[in-house]
């Protein structure tokens, strides 16, 4: 079903994910998270930015334990564990928070 | 739970021609979500996925070389690359991604996961694998 | 009446272009395109085949396919020419026929 952002019609797949992620913005971005209940706070803006800047460089999108540890390394290891990032995107945040980034969904992914 | 086996994938094909090198690439990093002891082989033209400096640009498909990169931090950190198939293709290892690892077990120093072996060598190594799939 | 045959497989991951090669009348021109690419190596265990075609035969290499696979010009064999989609459109319009070797 396509999203309505800044009245563009932004065209997902069957789960929500982005069809198309050169169409990603950060007002998609908050459309996604609010389809999937959450409000966009800066620890979410965090993990987003994070996903996004991993995809650029290597084309996927990390799976949890990978994003996890990376994010522990970056952000520091009060936030690289499952359950700051749980508590975050409660629906599993490889899932959750790739969707909001618009990118694919992941491989391996929880 | 469940026992970690020794998994190995072999690569024996050019990237983009044929759709077998991206398929292994994304087995090997749902087998290696799994906690699963995953290293990768590079032999015939498997060679070719390793080359550095690719840009799919002009013919419209997705350049999942920057991919490979990724493997370290998948803790796929083995990766042999054949000698014999390098030297048959005129190449050098200088040739190819500079791939690396975090070693954990050594305050996460900076690790090369490409080693270059010969084909007796890689027999050997694929003699101690309990799983070996071929792409 | 000359022929420009094209050639998409690796030398060594499929006999293509030997057979192209063995087939190829002088004057042909041949096109290694997609993982054909590969052909136009220099220093490979199969750059002769191509070094002795080259008295009576043109080669053409398709150079999106050579950049994709990260292959710089500085390594193809001497005398391959690398041309992009507009030439591999003039080499079909100029040779009568096009053979395609898959």
């Amino acid at each position: 079903m396509p999203i309505e952002v800044g009245g563009k019609s932004l065209e997902t797949d069957e789960e929500g994910y982005l069809a198309n992620l050169s169409e990603w913005s950060e007002e998609a971005a908050t459309a996604l998270a609010e389809a999937e209940g959450i409000d966009m706070s800066t620890n979410h803006w965090e993990v987003v930015n994070f996903l996004r800047e991993y995809y650029e460089e290597y084309q996927i999108a990390p799976a949890v334990r990978v994003l996890t540890k990376a994010i522990g390394k970056k952000l520091g290891k009060d936030k690289g564990n499952s359950k700051y990032l749980y508590e975050l995107f409660p629906y599993g945040p490889a899932k959750q928070a790739c969707k909001i980034a618009g990118l694919p969904k992941p491989t391996g992914c929880v | 739970m469940s026992v970690t086996k020794k998994l190995m994938y072999i690569n024996r094909r050019a990237p983009y021609g044929t759709i077998y090198a991206w398929e292994s690439l994304e087995v090997v990093l749902i087998g290696a979500a799994f906690e699963q002891d995953v290293s990768m082989a590079f032999i015939d033209d498997g060679i070719y996925q390793l080359l550095k400096g690719q840009d799919t640009n002009d013919i419209g498909m997705k350049n999942f070389s920057p991919t490979y990169s990724a493997l370290g931090d998948f803790e796929v950190t083995q990766i042999f690359v054949e000698k014999e198939s390098l030297e048959a293709r005129g190449l050098a290892l200088d040739d190819l991604m500079h791939l690396t690892y975090e070693d954990e077990d050594e305050d996460y120093a900076e690790k090369d996961s490409i080693k270059v072996v010969s084909s007796s060598e890689l027999a050997d190594i694929m003699e101690q694998q309990d799983v070996l799939y071929n792409f | 009446m000359a022929t420009l045959h094209t050639v998409n497989k690796s030398p060594t991951d499929r006999n293509t272009l030997e057979a192209c090669l063995r087939l190829a009348k002088g004057g042909s021109s041949v096109l290694m395109i997609e993982d054909g690419v590969y052909g136009a190596l220099k220093g490979t265990q199969k750059s002769g085949i191509v070094e002795d075609a080259m008295k009576d035969i043109k080669f053409y290499v398709l150079g999106g396919d050579l950049k994709a696979r990260g292959i710089e010009e500085n390594k193809l064999i001497d005398g391959v020419n690398v041309v992009d989609y507009a030439g591999f459109v003039n080499l079909a319009t100029e040779n009568d026929r096009v053979q395609s070797w898959l």
